[in-house]
Parts: structure tokens; C-alpha cells; sequence
């Protein structure tokens, strides 16, 4: 680990102005992630800005029934919370098979949006990698992806995101609250997370210098019933192998409404509009969520190690959709 | 064909950067120069002499290196030391109090909860930590209706090994582990 | 027997190093601070073969902190060493990518971690080759097995028996490569002192580490002091010498201060030790009732070019089941990669799971409910040796696990026990290992103040060792165990034998027991009289072990295990694993229960996650970090039950006891999969059992 300052910030603002236009400083949030990175050297900062003391730690009621996240909000905390587990029940379920107890005391909602990918090439700073070193090439390709990919992925890059609660937030269309250099802005999710395309060094749009200050989850009555089904090969404290949020809204029958998103499968938390659309006013039956799930992966373009992905996110996806129609 | 060199980085020869803080760790103060770079686990074991807590990973993948922060399980490997000046810390060297062992402690002699002993003190210290995230009614993966609990889980098998499962322990002692915290969560 | 007088043997004594280690105060290797210490922190290739031209030290010593960078072109020569591995530095060769090839060592650890990220390695790679198959063209037979067993043993005509078997089962099983990660990672202080070596390490065997230490130094292992009380775990991954303990000491002497190095849990994955990957072809030939005419067992498997072990996987088929015609081969082939070793059940733990699949396949062939399959194919005798068993209860154990685990009225039929979206399976397995003895030494003294002090270079690496030793060696000196007081863990005392081959209780047992009745009878003859300054006696076990009487010994176990696979995701979790075992006498009915159950639930983890990925293109294991090797967490361990036989045997040692460390693991891998196969109708022939197999 190279040398670096520290220092700590108290306001966003100050932050913001703390890292300036210094491209060698970083922010610190939980440290789960970015401490590890530093210390297999795929980053290496001069200066940490620790933003983990900023005042924006708190969850809070949005006027028209939704919620407002602060950045700093522990993971812990978050899915501990009675409004989020109430009106959105696969947020809570998200972050909770997300690592392990102590991890998520740590880790706040800024910092797991922008986690990066667990990539094993991505990690070995003797290996090459777009991610980590643009133009250095993708051995995952023609070397071991079981994990990665199945849509969206690019000649460059075929790395996952590896976040459970960032997969409940695309589906429901979250809104980041962004403070950078030129001022406050609002990113969209799905919008915050990027494709690979010939830029995999690049996760997300968000700019130097930007600090995501808070989450805003809209209000979705529909909601209450959702869940997050998570795969994974051991029965915890691991990687999502594929994962679907969920929350389907069924009135006589009939799919009223619908928001579903994959993870573990793309470069971004993998919205699955196709599949919502092909929903919305369909029959909510097995047979109809099938074919929903058919539509959303008629895009993936599986890997030669990673081809059992596509059967294992429509098995899940129908699972899952199933299941909620049953409880309604 | 031409092997490259080990890094891709430039070779900065930085000096390292210090910095002088108090540690408060299992009540007492410790003031002490360090490194910006120093975990929490690094300047327990070798500095403070406090070796309670190990380093099985050290990438927050094993939690042999759990401690309390303000009451809260933490990884102390993934812990910087200079922000944790205002925290209070407690290590396994912290759980036994004036009146003797913690009660996980006698539990985990018990039901033999450990082999190696390595993991142990980080599963005594997640074990804290998770008894006290139960009793504020904090749910699980596993707990049924997460959006209706309001009071205290009451922690069944299942619930234990999901919220200890951040704790590896390589010789197999789970079920002992499971055990001596079911008899001190009732 | 001496040892059952007083009974404190087979009583469930608390652990004697409990207390140490719930408070934190149990002292392990790297937690040793000598004054004036600095930290090295190796330097592996990033090769997997080739050659070393240049390491830019000058570079590096311009670091703050550095205080030296070795490599083979300014390293000490180290005197000539039978293990490869052990010559650090020594060469310009890479034999694998991950090989020491320098050290930087600094005032602090994160200095020295800093300067060697960054030190600029120059090499002339060439083409690697890591890649096991079948077909090799640079297989060969090993001159011998682990544990110097022949390569291949034939008995009969096979071929001949196969051709005319009216059911065969022929079939390839393969497991992976597979790291130990004892959660304890490797770490050295290594400390000189004129011309001694003091190391404190992380070590199954304090007196064999010495002994491989002191001549690569030319000295007398006299002069090397091995401190190492307390240990990690090891699973076999402590059990020899590996280089970062010769890194550790050279380094030390380079620089004249006591030296720190701790092994990371990624350099783990390549320098020390892992189980090698095996491709096994069985074929059985049974009458239709599945009596069996025909075993043959066909195994291929890696080592690295540089030093050879030869992991005996078929071993077991030798003497498990009767059939008259039999052969069992070894091929190996030396690839680019890290050099293979001990892992919990080397042999036992890949060649069992194989054996254990066929069987569960010839049963399904013949129609014959699997416990009774192994029933009708119990020996007599050893059919390899012909020697007689000193005690064999494979099949007390089938039935008493079959009544257990409530085995009776099972339908056999695969792929029909649906719960919710779960299905069902059941299966079952035989489990063997053998039971070992090697010589050891120990001293007992009586002290003044009516208390013992038991000496004895064992290792306690979780097993429950020590706790063990101070039960025998109370019976044994008709006191308690409050009066014992049991060192081990230190070099400096009187020989012993390695923590592996599960036959530590029997080796240090017997030494224990020796020096006691030795102290005892010298204490009779001074009339119970302890002189002012205590007395001590000794004994060494060579002879004793040397001439014990011709058997062949080993424990038997059966295991059963419930599985649940989810009919859509194909995730595999063990609902319930039962195990019934015969392993001689129970010392400590706690601390056995503990090894049993850890050594199923590895057998559980190897069944269902363990794999390390060899990475063709770069050489090395891919997956090296715990978030990607899966070892078992809590919430994989489930309903797991671990009972024993009491079992009488009087050709054993002075405790009657067999070995109980390894023989947990063994069997466990195939009673998952035969359960997943009766769950679902899949036959998974190659571990580990995951989702991507399964799912449809």
C-alpha cells in the first residue's frame, strides 16, 4: 500500500471542495472495499477523504411515501430499519444476504453502489485487465467467467456487478443524490451503473469528485410485496451467482404492474425492462412469467463457462414471480 | 517472450505518512503514532501487544479479526486506524469482565464451540455483537416476515448460523458454536 | 491396561488450553515480538516457468524502510537439500508462477509490503504446461505412493474378471485441486543467536521442522529450536517444511535481527501445499448380486517439476473390499505448478470418494440397497496384505448408521421426493483409515510439590492433543489431570512424530505412557519419595513400534447424509450428515466428537464447494482468496451427528485407540453425491457439486 494522507470531512460540501480536482484522492466510506483494493494495489490513492462522519446517516420519510437515504447510512442499519422492510420488503432482503454481519456494519449505501467487480483478474494486479488497466486486454474471456457475464458485456470487458442492494434499487428506480465539483445533481437508477462497451475502466457515470450524498427510493405501494432471491453457491457469506429483485402488483389475475431486475449477470444491476413490459397486462402465470423471462434473456449472449446462467436466471425469475403472484 | 515487471504502478518512493491518535481499547486509552496505512488488527497485534485478535484473510473474508466498535461487530482488517480515534474498541481481551469470563466464553468451553482456537476470538466477538443486533430486533436472511418483526428475534438455529456465517471456522466447530450461543441468547 | 486404571481416559475432560484460548492469550507464531524485529515480506513470480534475470534490488532499497532486498543473485547458499522447495533463492530457475523468488524486508510491515509491490523482476519466460490430463504424454509410474506404498499392485486377472462380470460399472470421477487453509495462516519468526536458530512457527511436527531446517544451514538440528504451542489448525498443510520458513531464517541471518513473515491467505494458494487434482477410472465387476469378482482403480494425478509427491488415492481399494481380481495404478506427470501435498486424508479423502460413486452405481446396477451392497463385499482379511484385521466393524458401523439415520424402507427409486421445490435424496458411503504408529520419545517428571510434568515435542493443532496427553498420562501415573502439567509444542523436547497420518494419540500416547509407567516404577522403588530437585524418567517407542506384531490396522466408518437440491437453482445443501464410526478406544468422547464432525463437515465442504481453479493461460491458481474458495460456513452445516462403536482392540498400542482426525473426511464427498443422484438422478462424477451442474 502506497503512502497516503488522510483526512476527514464534515459536510458534503467540504468534501467535495477537501478532494478539489486532485485526481490522486479518493473517498472513504466503510473501507470494506476500498481497503481491500488498496491493499492488492489495484488502487493506490495519495490522499483518503473519509467521508463517514458526514452528517447524512440517516433514513427519512420522502412527502409523497417514499425514502431518503443517506449516503452514510450503514448497511446494517439500513435493513435493520422498520420503513424499509415494511414498504420494501426486497431492499431489506437485498442488503441481508449481502456479505456478513460485520461487513454490513461497516459498509454504508454510497460506498456498495460503488463497489467494484470481484473479477478475479480485475484483483491480480500481476494479470492483465481492461478494468484496472485500460487496454492491458480481458483474460476472463478465454480464461475462467463461470461467474461473469451473460448480457451487456463487451469485447472489452466481461466483469459483474457484485452488489445485492444495488440490484433492489434498479428495480426500484431509485434516484442517486450526487454532490460533485459543478454541484448538486440527481442520477437515475437504472443510469448511475454503465455498460463495459470499450471503457470497462469506467463503472458508473459519475465524474471525479463526485460523492453520492443520498439514496431516494420512490414511493411504490405495490412494493410491500416484493422479494430478493439470491443464488449463490454457498449457502452464505458469498457472491451472487444470479439474483433477482422482484415486486409484482396482480389484481384479478391479472399483472398490473411489475419491476424486476437481475444481478449477477451484467456490468450494471440488469433491469429487466423487456421482461416488465411483456408483463404488464398479461396473465400472471407461470407460463406467462416464462415467457417474460425468455423476452428479458433473448439478449444474453452467455460465455462457453457461463451458459448454465441463462436457464438458472429464468428458473429464478419465474420462481420468484410465482411466488408473489401466489401471494397476493 | 519477455516477462514484464511486477507492478504496473510507477515506483513512488513515499515516505510513509504518521499520524499520533489515542485508542480507546477495551476502556483503556493508548496513545500511539501511526501509519495511515495500519489496520485496527495490525496495531492491536503489533503494537498494543493485544494478539486476541487474529488475521486469517486479511480481506475481510474470514472475520477472525472481529471486534466491537461502539458496540458493533466489525472486521478490524478492514478498519484504518486513523479513523477509528473516537471510537471505543473492544477486543476479546475486553469480553471477560470483574466478575469473570463473559458467559459466551463459558459457553463456548462447554459445548467445545473451538479446535485451533483462532477463529475463536472473533467468533466470541461477532457472537457479542449479534446477540445485541437480535435483542434490537435487527432480522436475518432467515427470519420470517422481516417486515412485521418489532421486538427482540428470538434466534433458532437457522437464524444463528445465517448471522454467524460471516465467521469461518476451518476445523468444523459449528455446531458447538451454534449451541453455546443458543444457551446464552435464552 | 495402565491406562484405564483411574478412567480419566474416555472421560469428556474440558479442553486443558480452553481458557487460553476464549481470552486471546494463546500465543500463536507470528504473535511473537522479539526486540528489534523487522518484517520480510516475499516476492513471488509471476511466471510459471522460466528464468530469473535480473531483480532491481537498488531500486528497491531506495524505499523508506527497506532494510534489505535478497535474491539469487546476492542470497547465502544453502546447503544441498532432498526437498526442492526448500532451496530459496537459490536458483535463477521458476518452476511455477508463485515461487519465492526474493524477499524485501523492512522496519514495518507495511514498508516492506510497499517495497516488494514494487520491485521490478526481469525474466526470460518460457512456455508452461499445467494443464492434468489423462493422456499426458509425460506420464509415468512413481517409484512409490505417500506413505511408501507401491505405485500399482495387481492381484488375479482383472481384465479377464471384468470381460466375464455379468454387471460392470465403468465410470470417471474427478476431484479438483484443493487447498487445506488452515484459517491460521503460515508465519515465522525467525530469531539467531550466535550460531543457533530459534523459529517460531505454525507447525504439525516441532521436531521434524528442525530436522529439515538445520542442514540447509549446516548445522546440527541440535541448534535449532522449534517454538510452537499453539497452532491454526494445519490439516497437513503444517506438516513439512515449507520455504517460507528457510525465507524466513535466511533472511534473519542476512540482516543479524530477529525476522517476522507471515505467509498471506493468497501466497498460501501457491507455496503451501494443496491437495493435487485426480482423474479416477473405476471399474467393478459384480455377479448380479452384486458380489464383487473385479476391482480396478486407475488414478492420474500432478506434482511440480521440481520435487515429486505422489498423493496415494487408490490405496483404499486395496484392502476395502473382497473380489479376487484387482489392480490399482498411479500416474503422475510434473507440470509447472506448485508442488502438491498433505491435505486431511491424502489418498483416503479423492480415492474414497471415486470407490464409495461406483459402489453407489453398481448398487443402483443390481438392484441392491447400498448399505447391503458393502455388506456382502466385506473381506475376511486384508485382501492386500492377507493379513488379519486387528479389528474391523465396517459393518456394525453400516448398520448402526442405517438405524440412526432411519435408512430402512428406503425407496431407491432417484428423482421423486419433492418438498416444496426441494428434492430429496438420501445416500450413503464407507469410510476407512489407517491406523499408524510412529516412534516417539517423552520424558515424565514428578516435582516436589506432588505434581508431573510431561514432556513431549507433540502438536496440538486443534486436535485436542494436548488434552488428550494429560488424560493418558494421568491414568497412566494413577493421578488427575489438575496434577498434570503437559508441555508440548517445542523442539526441545523429547522427540516426536508429526501431527498427521491421525496417528499422533497412537505415537505420543504410547511414548507418554511409557515415561510414566518408567516414573511410577521408579517412584516405587524409592518408596514414593520425590527428591528435593524432582525425578525424571524417559522413554523412546522405537523398539516397541519397531517389532509390534503384523496386522492390519485401520478404522472404518459409514456415513450418511440427506441432501435437499432446489429444483430450480440446483443449489445442493446437506440437510442432515450422520456418521457412525469404529476407531478403537475414545480418549475424550468431547474433543472426538469435534474432530469427527470437522472432518465431515470438510468432507461436506469438498463435496459441495471446494475447488481451486488453475488458471491455464497465467499458471496459477485463480481462485486464491476465501471469498472465491468456498470453505463451509455455519450456515452450511446444518444437522450434522457424529457417533461412535465401542471398540475393543488389543493389537493396537498401550490406549487402544486408532486414529480419529482424518477418517471424518473420508466417504463424506460420496454420500452427498449418492444422495444427490437419489434426489435428483444426476450422477455427479466430478466434485464439486455445484449449481452449474445441476441446473436444468
Amino acid at each position: 500500500m502506497r503512502p497516503f494522507s488522510y483526512q476527514r470531512a464534515s459536510s458534503a460540501r467540504s468534501a467535495v471542495a477537501a478532494l478539489g480536482a486532485d485526481a490522486d484522492a479518493v473517498y472513504l466510506g466503510g473501507g470494506t472495499n476500498l481497503v481491500d483494493l488498496m491493499r492488492l494495489g489495484v488502487v493506490s490513492p495519495g490522499t483518503l477523504v473519509d467521508v463517514s462522519r458526514i452528517a447524512a446517516g440517516a433514513v427519512e420519510e420522502t412527502s409523497g411515501g417514499g425514502l431518503r437515504i443517506g449516503a452514510g447510512v450503514r448497511n446494517g442499519d439500513l435493513a435493520a430499519h422498520p420503513l424499509v422492510r415494511r414498504r420494501y420488503p426486497m431492499l431489506a432482503e437485498a442488503v441481508l444476504s449481502g456479505a456478513s454481519g460485520q461487513i454490513r456494519n461497516m459498509a454504508t449505501v454510497g460506498g456498495n453502489l460503488l463497489q467494484r467487480t470481484r473479477c478475479s483478474y480485475f484483483q491480480d494486479v500481476t494479470k492483465p485487465c481492461n478494468k484496472r488497466s485500460p487496454g492491458s486486454g480481458c483474460p476472463a474471456i478465454t480464461g475462467d467467467h463461470r461467474n461473469l457475464a451473460i448480457l451487456g458485456h463487451s469485447e472489452s470487458c466481461v466483469a459483474t456487478h457484485p452488489s445485492d442492494m444495488a440490484v433492489a434499487l434498479a428495480a426500484l428506480g431509485a434516484a442517486v443524490h450526487v454532490e460533485g465539483p459543478q454541484g448538486a445533481r440527481i442520477v437515475p437508477m437504472p443510469g448511475l451503473h454503465r455498460l463495459p462497451g470499450d471503457r470497462p475502466d469506467r463503472d458508473t457515470v459519475l465524474e471525479p469528485g463526485d460523492l453520492i450524498t443520498a439514496v431516494e427510493v420512490p414511493p411504490l405501494p405495490f412494493a410491500v410485496r416484493s422479494r430478493y432471491r439470491k443464488v449463490r453457491d454457498r449457502a452464505s457469506f458469498s457472491f451472487a451467482v444470479v439474483s433477482v429483485a422482484a415486486a409484482l402488483e396482480v389484481s384479478g389475475g391479472v399483472v398490473r404492474d411489475c419491476r424486476i431486475a437481475l444481478g449477477a449477470v451484467a456490468h450494471v444491476p440488469w433491469r429487466a425492462e423487456a421482461a416488465e413490459a411483456a408483463l404488464r397486462g398479461a396473465p400472471a402465470t407461470p407460463a406467462e412469467f416464462a415467457r417474460a423471462a425468455d423476452v428479458e434473456l433473448a439478449q444474453a449472449r452467455p460465455l462457453p463457462l457461463n451458459a448454465f446462467k441463462l436457464p438458472l436466471a429464468r428458473n429464478v425469475l419465474v420462481r420468484v414471480l410465482t411466488e408473489l403472484a401466489e401471494a397476493a | 517472450m519477455k516477462g514484464e515487471a511486477n507492478t504496473t504502478r510507477g515506483d513512488a518512493a513515499t515516505a510513509p505518512i504518521t499520524v499520533e491518535l489515542e485508542l480507546s481499547v477495551n476502556d483503556q486509552r493508548y496513545p500511539v503514532t501511526v501509519d495511515t496505512r495500519e489496520t485496527l488488527l495490525d496495531t492491536l497485534r503489533e503494537r498494543l501487544d493485544l494478539t486476541g485478535s487474529k488475521k486469517g484473510c486479511d480481506h475481510g473474508q474470514c472475520g477472525a479479526c472481529t471486534v466491537l466498535a461502539d458496540g458493533r461487530r466489525v472486521k478490524s482488517c478492514l478498519t484504518l486506524t486513523v479513523t477509528v480515534d473516537d471510537v471505543s474498541v473492544t477486543t476479546v481481551e475486553g469480553l471477560a469482565g470483574a466478575g469473570g469470563l463473559h458467559p459466551l466464553q463459558e459457553a463456548f468451553v462447554e459445548h467445545d464451540a473451538f479446535q485451533c482456537g483462532y477463529c475463536t476470538p472473533g467468533q466470541l466477538c461477532s457472537a457479542v455483537g449479534m446477540l445485541a443486533e437480535a435483542e434490537e430486533g435487527w432480522p436475518s436472511l432467515v427470519t420470517p416476515g422481516i417486515a412485521a418483526v418489532t421486538g427482540p428475534v428470538e434466534l433458532d438455529d437457522d437464524e444463528i448460523r445465517e448471522r454467524m456465517s460471516g465467521n469461518l471456522c476451518r476445523c468444523g466447530a459449528y455446531p458447538g458454536i451454534v449451541a453455546a450461543i443458543r444457551q446464552v441468547a435464552k | 491396561m495402565t491406562t484405564t486404571e483411574t478412567g480419566y481416559v474416555g472421560s469428556a475432560l474440558d479442553r486443558v488450553d480452553a481458557l487460553e484460548k476464549i481470552t486471546g492469550r494463546a500465543r500463536y507464531a507470528y504473535e511473537n515480538s522479539p526486540r528489534d524485529l523487522v518484517y520480510a515480506v516475499p516476492v513471488q513470480a509471476t511466471i510459471a516457468r522460466g528464468e530469473i534475470i535480473e531483480v532491481d534490488v537498488d531500486a528497491v532499497l531506495k524505499h523508506p524502510g527497506v532494510v534489505t532486498a535478497i535474491w539469487h543473485g546476492n542470497a547465502p547458499r544453502l546447503a544441498p537439500s532432498d526437498d526442492a522447495e526448500l532451496a530459496v533463492l537459490q536458483s535463477r530457475r521458476v518452476a511455477y508462477r508463485g515461487q519465492y523468488i526474493a524477499v524485501v524486508v523492512a522496519e514495518t510491515y507495511e514498508d516492506a509490503r510497499e517495497a516488494a509491490g514494487l520491485i521490478h523482476v526481469q525474466y526470460a519466460a518460457e512456455e508452461h504446461d499445467v494443464e492434468l490430463r489423462p493422456d499426458h504424454a509425460r506420464l509415468y509410474r512413481p517409484d512409490y505412493v505417500n506413505a511408501n506404498y507401491p505405485a500399482d499392485v495387481e492381484l488375479g486377472d482383472p481384465d479377464a474378471a471384468l470381460a466375464h462380470a455379468p454387471v460392470v460399472v465403468d465410470a470417471v470421477y474427478s476431484t479438483p485441486a484443493e487447498h487445506n487453509n488452515p484459517i491460521e495462516p503460515h508465519a515465522t519468526v525467525a530469531l539467531w543467536d550466535g550460531d543457533g536458530l530459534t523459529i517460531y512457527d505454525s507447525t504439525q511436527g516441532a521436531s521434524a521442522l528442525r530436522m529439515a531446517v538445520a542442514p540447509l544451514f549446516g548445522m546440527p538440528p541440535a541448534q535449532v529450536r522449534v517454538i510452537s504451542p499453539y497452532v491454526g489448525g494445519g490439516f497437513g498443510s503444517k506438516g513439512r517444511a515449507h520455504p517460507h520458513v528457510i525465507l524466513a531464517a535466511l533472511a534473519a541471518k542476512q540482516v543479524g535481527r530477529p525476522v517476522k513473515l507471515a505467509v498471506t491467505r493468497r501466497q498460501m494458494f501457491a507455496v503451501t501445499g494443496y491437495r493435487t487434482p485426480t482423474i479416477q477410472r473405476v471399474r467393478l465387476g459384480a455377479e448380479a448380486d452384486g458380489r464383487l469378482t473385479a476391482i480396478t482403480h486407475d488414478v492420474y494425478e500432478q506434482s511440480s517439476t521440481i520435487s515429486e509427491f505422489a498423493e496415494q488415492t487408490a490405496v483404499p481399494t486395496r484392502m476395502m473390499y473382497a473380489a479376487p481380481h484387482r489392480r490399482t495404478t498411479h500416474r503422475l506427470v510434473r507440470l509447472d505448478v506448485p508442488t502438491p501435498s498433505w491435505m486431511r486424508a491424502p489418498g483416503e479423502a479423492p480415492g474414497m470418494f471415486a470407490l464409495e460413486s461406483a459402489m453407489d452405481e453398481l448398487a443402483i446396477a443390481c438392484g441392491v440397497d447400498p448399505v447391503e451392497l458393502r455388506v456382502r463385499n466385506e473381506p475376511a482379511s486384508d485382501p492386500d496384505t492377507g493379513l488379519p484385521f486387528s479389528s474391523r466393524n465396517l459393518v456394525a458401523c453400516l448398520r448402526e448408521g442405517a438405524r440412526r439415520f432411519g435408512w430402512a424402507g428406503r425407496d431407491p427409486e432417484p428423482g421423486t421426493r419433492l418438498r416444496g421445490r426441494l428434492l430429496l435424496g438420501t445416500g450413503v458411503a464407507a469410510s476407512t483409515y489407517p491406523a499408524y504408529r510412529a516412534s516417539s520419545a517423552a520424558s515424565a517428571r514428578a516435582e516436589p510439590d506432588g505434581g508431573f510434568t510431561v514432556r513431549i515435542a507433540a502438536a496440538d493443532i486443534g486436535t485436542g492433543a494436548r488434552t488428550i496427553l494429560t488424560q493418558i498420562a494421568a491414568d497412566a501415573l494413577r493421578t488427575s489431570p489438575g496434577m498434570v502439567v503437559m508441555e508440548i509444542g517445542d523442539s526441545a523436547l523429547p522427540r516426536a512424530g508429526v501431527a498427521g497420518g491421525s496417528m499422533g494419540t497412537a505415537s505420543w500416547g504410547t511414548a507418554v505412557v511409557r515415561a510414566c509407567e518408567a516414573l511410577v516404577e521408579e517412584l516405587e522403588r524409592r518408596g514414593g519419595v520425590v527428591p528435593p530437585g524432582g525425578i525424571e524418567s524417559a522413554a523412546d517407542t522405537k523398539q516397541e513400534v519397531r517389532s509390534q506384531e503384523k496386522f492390519a490396522r485401520h478404522a472404518f466408518g459409514a456415513q450418511f447424509a440427506e441432501v435437499g437440491v432446489d429444483a430450480d437453482t440446483g443449489e445442493t445443501r446437506v440437510l442432515r450428515l450422520l456418521g457412525v464410526f469404529a476407531a478403537g478406544r475414545i480418549i475424550n468422547p468431547k474433543t472426538a466428537r469435534s474432530q469427527f464432525i470437522g472432518g465431515m463437515t470438510m468432507g461436506l465442504s469438498m463435496a459441495l464447494l471446494e475447488e481451486s481453479i488453475m488458471d491455464r493461460q497465467f499458471g496459477d491458481y485463480l481462485n486464491r482468496d476465501l471469498a472465491q474458495y468456498h470453505v463451509a460456513a455455519n450456515a452450511d452445516v446444518r444437522d450434522i451427528q457424529a457417533f461412535w462403536l465401542d471398540e475393543e482392540d488389543p493389537h493396537l498400542n498401550p490406549m487402544g485407540a486408532k486414529g480419529i482426525g482424518e477418517i471424518g473426511i473420508v466417504g463424506t464427498a460420496a454420500a452427498v453425491a449418492n444422495a444427490v443422484h437419489h434426489a435428483t438422478g444426476f450422477r455427479i462424477r466430478d466434485l464439486p457439486i455445484r449449481l452449474d451442474k445441476l441446473v436444468r
